[in-house]
C-alpha cells in the first residue's frame, strides 16, 4: 500500500515534469507533442474517477467532435441542396403532387465545447466514456441521417420519374432549362433569331406560278411589272429563297434570292435583296445596308408573293420599274420619341441599272438613247428620304400616312434629273374577335408623280424637255371570311411622249380578284384585269390564276 | 439666331424631362394580356403594362401595328410567350423597335414559358399535319400553376432590372402565390365532381387547361391545327362523340359558332364558349378572375347537363 502510494506520487512527479516539458516544447514546437501522449489509466479505487488527458490530446478529440460537426453540416447542407433540386424539378414537373415538408434538421451535437484553459485538463472518467459515447453516437445519427436521407431522395425520384414517365405518355416535356437567368454574351458565341427555332438562320422557298388568258396577244406590253404573268399560258413569276436571322446581338440579317424563267425559257437568278439591319443604335436610329427595296411609297418594298393582286399597278411598273426600285445602298431611318408612331427614312443607293428604272437606267426613257453617265458627285447618287406616321383610330382601325420622294440623275444626259414623288395611305379594319386575323378590310392607295428631264436625242430628232406625268391606284381588300379575301383594284396613268404601246399609253384598269387561302404557307388566286386603253380607244381582258406555296419558315407580317 | 438657341433648348429640355416622367414607372410591354395581368400583378403601382394582342382575338394573327413599335422603343422589359405564338408579328415589331433593353439575351427580355413544362412538342415536324408550333403547344397560360412559374419568373427579372423595389415585388409575388394558391383549391373543389369528363374543343387551345383540372380532350372540331373543320372529319367526329359520351364543346370567343352547334345538337353536347385570354369578357379582368369565371361556366355548363 505504502509503496503503491509512493508510486503513485512518483508517477504524479513525472507526469508533472513531463507536461511542464512538453508545456515549454509546445510553444516551440508543436509536432514534437506527439511523444509521450499515452493516457494512463490507474488501477487506483482513488484515481479512477479522473482521467488526466493531456491537453493537445484533448483538442485533438475536440477537434474531431467539431470536425464531425462540420461534417454532418456538409452533409445537411448537401442533402438539402439535392432534396431542394428534386422539390424544384417536381415543383416544375408535377408539384403539388409530392408534399416535401421541409424538416429543420436537428444534429444531434451538444454545441457547448469544453473550455481549452489550463495546462491539464481533467475529466471525469464517465465525461469522458460520454463524450466518447457521444462521438459514436454521432456516428450512428449521421448513419441514419444518410439513410433517411437516401430514403427521401429515393422516395422523391420514384415519384418523379413517375410523374415523368405518366407525362412522356401523353406529352412531350419541355427541352427547355429550367433556369431563365439571361446568358451573359461572348463574341464566339452567335445567337438564335428572337422567335427562331433551333438554327441560326431561318430559310424559306416561296413559289409563285400564273395561268393567264387575254385577248391582247402580247402581255408583255400590257402587264407593267417584272414579275406579272406575261404571256398566254403560265409563267413562272417567281421563286424566292429568303434566308434570315439574327447575325449577332448587333445585327440582323436577310437576303432573298430570285429564280425567275421568262418566257423565252430562260432561267436568270437575280440578287433581289440582301441586306443588314442594326437592332440598337442609339437615338432611336436605324441603319440598313447592303441591297434592297428602296423605302419609297407602300408597295415598292413588298415582295411579290405577298401582294394582294396578281400583278403590279401600272403606276409601280412605269415609275419605279418592272422590277421596283432597289439598288445597293444605305438606309438610315429615325424613329421619332413621340407616342403617334412617326419615322423617317433617308435612303442612299446607286442610281445606275434597270432597278433604277427612272434614273441612270440603260435603256433610257421616252424614247432617248442612253448617254454614258458616270457618277461624278454625291448628287449624281439616288436619294429617297420618306416619313410615315401611323394611329389607331380606334380599337379595332389602324391608318397609316406616308410621303416619299426619290431623286437622281437620269441616263438621257449629262445633267438630267429625275424627280419621284409620292403619296400613300393605308387603313385597316380588323375585328377585335378576329379568327386567324379574319374577318378584315383593308384600303391602300397611292398617288405618285415624275418630274423627268429628258435630255436631247439628236439622232431620234428630240429635244431636251421636261416630262411630267402621274399615276395613282388604289385597292380595296375584304377578308370577309377565315381563308377567303375579295378584292378590287382601280389602276390610272397618263400618257407619255413617245409611247409605242400600252405600257406608255393613257390607260385605266380595273381588277377585281378573290383569294384562298388553304393555310397560312399556300394560296390559289382568282384575277381578272379589264383594261380600257384610252390612247387607242381599246379594251383588253385578261384572267389570272396564281397559285402560290411557301417551304420553311414563314416570315413575320409587316403591318 | 439666339431666339432659336433657345427655343431649341427648350425643346430639349422639354424632350429630356418628359421622357424622365416616362420613367418614372417601368413600361413592359407583354404580347398577350394574361402576361401583363401577372405583370400587374408583380409590379402593381411600379410598373406601366401594354399587351399586344387582343384579349378578344386569335392570338396566333395579331397585327403588327406601328403604335406597338413606339410602345417597344420606350419598353424596359417585353415579356414574350416564347412558343412561336407570336413569330407572326412580334419580330417586326422588336427590329422596329430599336431597344437594346428588349432584346434577346438582356434581363429585358422574358421568355414567360422558360420552365414551364411544355404540352404537345411535336417529335418531328411536318406541315402536312397542319400549323403544328415546333417547340410545343403555346397555351400554357391556361394552366393557373403555370401562372405561378411564370410570375416566379418575372418576379426575378423585375428584382433585376429594378433592384430598389426588389422586396416590393417580392411581397407582391408571395401575395399572388398565396392568393392564388387559395383559388386553385377552390377551384379543383369544384371541379372535383367532374373528374374524367370528355370535351371535344375547336382548337388545340385547352390541353394545359383540361390537364390540370382533370377533363379529357377527345378530339378537335379542327381535322388539324388550323385547318377549319371539314365535313368529312366532323362527320367521323360525330359518332365518336356519341361513343365516347362527351359532353361539352369548348371553343374559344372568337370561333364561328355554326359548325360547334351543329355538332352539339347532333351529338347531345353542350357548347361553352371560353375566354382565352385576360379580358376576354369585362368579368375577367385580372389572372384570378379570369378562372374564376372560366371554371364557373364550365361547371354550370356540366351541372346544365347532368
Amino acid at each position: 500500500m505504502r509503496r503503491l502510494r509512493y508510486l503513485l506520487v512518483f508517477y504524479l512527479f513525472i507526469i508533472s515534469i513531463s507536461y511542464a516539458y512538453s508545456e515549454t516544447i509546445s510553444t516551440h514546437d508543436k509536432d514534437s507533442q506527439q511523444m509521450d501522449c499515452k493516457e494512463e489509466q490507474e488501477e487506483s479505487p482513488e484515481v479512477s474517477e479522473e482521467i488526466r488527458i493531456r491537453k493537445d490530446e484533448f483538442d485533438e478529440i475536440v477537434e474531431q467532435l467539431q470536425g464531425m460537426k462540420a461534417l454532418l453540416e456538409n452533409m445537411k447542407q448537401d442533402y438539402e441542396v439535392r432534396l431542394n433540386e428534386m422539390q424544384e424539378k417536381i415543383a416544375v414537373l408535377e408539384k403539388e403532387r409530392t408534399q416535401m415538408e421541409e424538416k429543420a434538421f436537428q444534429p444531434g451535437i451538444p454545441a457547448k465545447v469544453p473550455g481549452t484553459g489550463t495546462e491539464n485538463v481533467r475529466i471525469k472518467g464517465e465525461d469522458y466514456e460520454s463524450v466518447v459515447g457521444k462521438l459514436q453516437e454521432m456516428e450512428t445519427n449521421l448513419g441514419n441521417v444518410e439513410a433517411d436521407y437516401d430514403s427521401r431522395l429515393k422516395k422523391i425520384e420514384e415519384t418523379h420519374n413517375a410523374n415523368l414517365e405518366e407525362m412522356q405518355q401523353n406529352v412531350a416535356v419541355s427541352p427547355q432549362p429550367a433556369s431563365p437567368e439571361p446568358e451573359k454574351w461572348s463574341p464566339a458565341q452567335p445567337i438564335a433569331l428572337l422567335s427562331a427555332g433551333k438554327s441560326y438562320m431561318n430559310i424559306s422557298l416561296d413559289g409563285l406560278f400564273a395561268a393567264a388568258g387575254s385577248t391582247a396577244e402580247d402581255l408583255e406590253t400590257l402587264e407593267a411589272g417584272g414579275h406579272d404573268p406575261n404571256q398566254r399560258g403560265f409563267t413562272l413569276q417567281n421563286l424566292e429563297t429568303t434566308m434570315d436571322g439574327a447575325i449577332d446581338p448587333y445585327f440582323k440579317g436577310q437576303a432573298n434570292i430570285i429564280y425567275q424563267i421568262d418566257n423565252e425559257g430562260e432561267s436568270s437568278l437575280e440578287v433581289e435583296e440582301a441586306f443588314l439591319t442594326s437592332m440598337s443604335l442609339p437615338l432611336n436610329l436605324q441603319v440598313k445596308a447592303g441591297t434592297f427595296f428602296t423605302e419609297f411609297g407602300r408597295l415598292n418594298p413588298v415582295h411579290p408573293h405577298a401582294w394582294d393582286f396578281a400583278d403590279q399597278p401600272l403606276v409601280n411598273g412605269r415609275f419605279l420599274g418592272p422590277d421596283g426600285l432597289r439598288n445597293p445602298g444605305m438606309r438610315l431611318s429615325w424613329l421619332a420619341p413621340t407616342s403617334v408612331y412617326t419615322e423617317l427614312f433617308f435612303t442612299i443607293q446607286d442610281s445606275q441599272g434597270d432597278t433604277a428604272y427612272s434614273f441612270r437606267n440603260e435603256d433610257a426613257l421616252f424614247g432617248r438613247e442612253a448617254t454614258d453617265t458616270r457618277v461624278r458627285a454625291m448628287e449624281d447618287m439616288l436619294y429617297t428620304p420618306r416619313i410615315t406616321t401611323s394611329f389607331d383610330v380606334t380599337d379595332e382601325t389602324t391608318v397609316l400616312f406616308g410621303a416619299s420622294a426619290a431623286f437622281g440623275p437620269n441616263s438621257t444626259g449629262k445633267d438630267e434629273d429625275t424627280l419621284i414623288y409620292g403619296l400613300d395611305m393605308f387603313w385597316k379594319w380588323k375585328s377585335k374577335y378576329a379568327a386567324g386575323g379574319f374577318p378584315f378590310v383593308t384600303w391602300q392607295t397611292e398617288v405618285m408623280g415624275r418630274r423627268f428631264e429628258a435630255g436631247e436625242d439628236i439622232n431620234a430628232g428630240l429635244s431636251d424637255e421636261v416630262m411630267h406625268n402621274w399615276g395613282t391606284y388604289s385597292q380595296i381588300a375584304w377578308g370577309f371570311k377565315k381563308r377567303w379575301i375579295a378584292g378590287l383594284r382601280g389602276d390610272y396613268v397618263d400618257g407619255e411622249e413617245e409611247a409605242v404601246d400600252p405600257l406608255g399609253f393613257e390607260r385605266w384598269r380595273l381588277s377585281p380578284n378573290l383569294t384562298f387561302y388553304p393555310s397560312e404557307f399556300s394560296k390559289i388566286r382568282l384575277q381578272y384585269n379589264y383594261d380600257d386603253i384610252l390612247k387607242n380607244d381599246s379594251t383588253e381582258h385578261s384572267v389570272f390564276l396564281q397559285f402560290e406555296f411557301l417551304l420553311g419558315s414563314h416570315g413575320a407580317h409587316k403591318f | 439666331m439666339k431666339t432659336a438657341y433657345q427655343v431649341l433648348i427648350l425643346c430639349i429640355l422639354f424632350v429630356v424631362s418628359w421622357v424622365s416622367v416616362v420613367h418614372a414607372k417601368l413600361n413592359i410591354v407583354a404580347t398577350t394580356p394574361d402576361l401583363g395581368s401577372i405583370v400587374r400583378e408583380i409590379g402593381k403601382d411600379k410598373v406601366e403594362v401594354t399587351s399586344i394582342a387582343k384579349p378578344t382575338e386569335d392570338p396566333h394573327f395579331v397585327d403588327a401595328k406601328p403604335s406597338f413599335i413606339v410602345k417597344l422603343n420606350k419598353a424596359d422589359m417585353l415579356i414574350d410567350g416564347g412558343l412561336q405564338l407570336e413569330i407572326g408579328w412580334l419580330p417586326n415589331l422588336v427590329t422596329g423597335a430599336r431597344n437594346q433593353k428588349i432584346l434577346p439575351g438582356n434581363p429585358g427580355y422574358v421568355v414567360a414559358s422558360a420552365g414551364v413544362p411544355v404540352l404537345e412538342l411535336p417529335a418531328s415536324l411536318d406541315r402536312a399535319r397542319g400549323d403544328v408550333h415546333p417547340l410545343g403547344n403555346p397555351h400554357f397560360m391556361l394552366d393557373p400553376l403555370n401562372g405561378k412559374i411564370v410570375a416566379t419568373q418575372i418576379c426575378n427579372r423585375l428584382c433585376q432590372i429594378d433592384e430598389k423595389n426588389g422586396s416590393y415585388y417580392k411581397i407582391n409575388l408571395k401575395d399572388f402565390v398565396a392568393r392564388l394558391d387559395q383559388k386553385f383549391s377552390e377551384w379543383q373543389k369544384k371541379t372535383e365532381p367532374f373528374h374524367g369528363t370528355k370535351i371535344v374543343t375547336y382548337h388545340k387551345t385547352f390541353p394545359y387547361f383540361a390537364k390540370r383540372f382533370n377533363l379529357i380532350v377527345v378530339g378537335t372540331l379542327e381535322p388539324k391545327p388550323g385547318i377549319p373543320p371539314s365535313p368529312a372529319h366532323i362527320n367521323q367526329l360525330i359518332p365518336m362523340m356519341k361513343n365516347e359520351g362527351v359532353k361539352l364543346i369548348v371553343i374559344e370567343q372568337f370561333r364561328e359558332r355554326k359548325i360547334p352547334e351543329f355538332v352539339a345538337e347532333q351529338t347531345g353536347a353542350k357548347v361553352v364558349i371560353l375566354p382565352i385570354m385576360v379580358g376576354g369578357v369585362k368579368e375577367t379582368d385580372d389572372y384570378l378572375s379570369f378562372f374564376d369565371y372560366t371554371i364557373n361556366q364550365l361547371v354550370s355548363a356540366l351541372n346544365a347537363k347532368s
